[in-house]
């Protein structure tokens, strides 16, 4: 028994050190060929649902992207300390909601990314959450760790830079997804045009 | 079974440093103090000691990974990951063109970033890059020198330098090769910079970062080459790549 446990701790520690899980890492390629037939049935290539990071929600729940599988998701990044663009945007994103058809509103998910994770815990998402009246569960609020959020922003080319301790400077861009995590749309700018966005998103909701 | 149980804790604990530890073929680089083209209103940046690769990532090297991980084949990558120019010059999933020490280019940073982290590594941040290639053979910051930035220019200017061997550029005063004069590199954070053209409407135009002084205010040589490598990454999408665009990977300083 004793020889195991020494196994295990060896193998978490490998594990530990491994790129990945122990999964991805395939040296057959026959096998690694079924694999990915497998997946690509469930997960479409260009979906956001191939990243497999992890994220905290405002009401401190654990989730991993694909959770959000099966709804038309419309996200954007901001972070709550932020004064000039995100009020903008969290307008911009509420404005869209209030467009989006009544039979329609429940098969839309809307998801504020925080570029700021270190600030924005989720105590802080909540009061934002609060402050914004977006308590519904239609808006979701996330934090991740800095390298999943810098690489969610890379899919979502969303460029950011911390310039101040308390000060960001990023791209104001509200992506559309849909039900398989493809991209569909992208809207640039602030408080722009979205009349498209949102005949996007009235296109995918059922 | 006793004296079995340790023995074989060891043999793994080994086995797994090793792969986990391969700091050869690194050099530390002290870290200090440097004040960026681009950064939070003319503030200096403080960059921690790191460890960082002396020599770009080969296609050699690449080949091999990429078997070991097969999902990052050039026929299995996922679209997501790579766009279509993803090892556009392998012959087929094992098969490089050129030669085994030139520098892998055409790698996606979502390709790049997975390669460092299953070294035990991740990319060097733009700060660290700029920080360690600010360096030539003798000084640490050479980019007042006019031989340095003539240097790096004239390179910019030279085609196909990604055919060439990885080595053959000077070492500088880190023991580091290649930084300039061979292939343009990935970082982690290539995505923090603002200034491309196309962000100039979608960008928070209350910062300080990019109204424009700081792109007219690189008027000399030094500022030039390294505005050059911004804009560069500026214009990179993480899908994106491209034949003048290889890697290598740095490390913390474990302590």
């Amino acid at each position: 028994m004793k020889k195991f446990r020494y196994l295990v701790i060896a193998f978490a520690l490998g594990s530990l050190f491994s790129c990945n899980s122990n999964s991805e890492k395939n040296t057959d390629t026959s096998d690694s060929a079924k694999v990915k037939k497998a997946e690509s049935e469930t997960i479409l290539e260009m979906s956001i649902y191939n990243l497999p990071s992890h994220w905290t929600t405002q009401n401190g729940e654990e989730i991993e992207l694909k959770d959000l599988q099966g709804k038309v998701v419309v996200m954007v990044m901001i972070y709550t300390t932020c004064k000039a663009a995100c009020p903008r945007l969290v307008a911009d994103m509420r404005n869209i909601e209030k467009q989006v058809p009544e039979e329609k509103k429940d098969d839309v998910q809307y998801v504020f990314v925080s570029i700021d994770p270190e600030t924005d815990t989720p105590e802080r998402l909540k009061a934002f959450s609060k402050e914004n009246e977006m308590e519904d569960d239609k808006w979701l609020f996330l934090r991740g760790t800095e390298a999943d959020t810098r690489e969610f922003a890379a899919v979502l080319a969303v460029n950011y830079k911390e310039i101040s301790p308390m000060d960001f400077s990023h791209s104001n861009i509200i992506s559309v997804f849909d039900h398989r995590g493809e991209m569909v749309h992208q809207q640039e700018g602030l408080g722009v045009d979205n009349k498209e966005t949102v005949q996007a998103i009235i296109e995918l909701a059922k | 079974m006793k004296f079995y149980s340790p023995a074989l804790f060891l043999v793994f604990s080994l086995l797994f440093c090793e792969l986990a530890a391969q700091n050869d073929n690194m050099a530390l680089v002290k870290g200090g103090v440097y004040l960026p083209l681009y950064g939070a209103e003319d503030q200096t940046v403080t960059v921690d000691p790191f460890l960082m690769d002396i020599y770009p990532v080969t296609n050699a090297e690449y080949l091999k990974f990429v078997e070991e991980y097969p999902q990052w084949k050039k026929n299995n990558v996922k679209t997501l990951f790579a766009d279509k120019s993803y090892l556009t010059n392998w012959k087929d999933d094992k098969t490089y063109q050129g030669l085994s020490n030139a520098p892998v280019t055409n790698v996606s940073w979502f390709a790049a970033k997975k390669y460092c982290e299953c070294q035990g590594k991740r990319l060097p941040t733009i700060d660290e890059w700029e920080f360690a290639a600010m360096a030539n053979e003798k000084v640490q910051d050479a980019r007042r020198i006019e031989t340095y930035n003539q240097f790096i220019l004239s390179w910019y200017e030279t085609p196909k330098t990604f055919n060439n061997p990885i080595g053959k550029n000077f070492k500088n005063y880190w023991g580091i090769y290649d930084l300039h004069g061979l292939v343009w590199e990935w970082t982690l954070d290539f995505n923090s910079v603002l200034i491309s053209g196309e962000s100039r409407k979608d960008v928070d135009k209350d910062s300080n970062l990019f109204c424009g002084s700081a792109a007219i205010g690189a008027s000399d040589l030094m500022n030039y080459a390294a505005f050059m490598r911004y804009a560069f990454r500026g214009s990179m999408k993480a899908r994106y790549s491209s034949q003048n665009l290889g890697f290598r990977c740095a490390k913390d300083v474990e302590n």
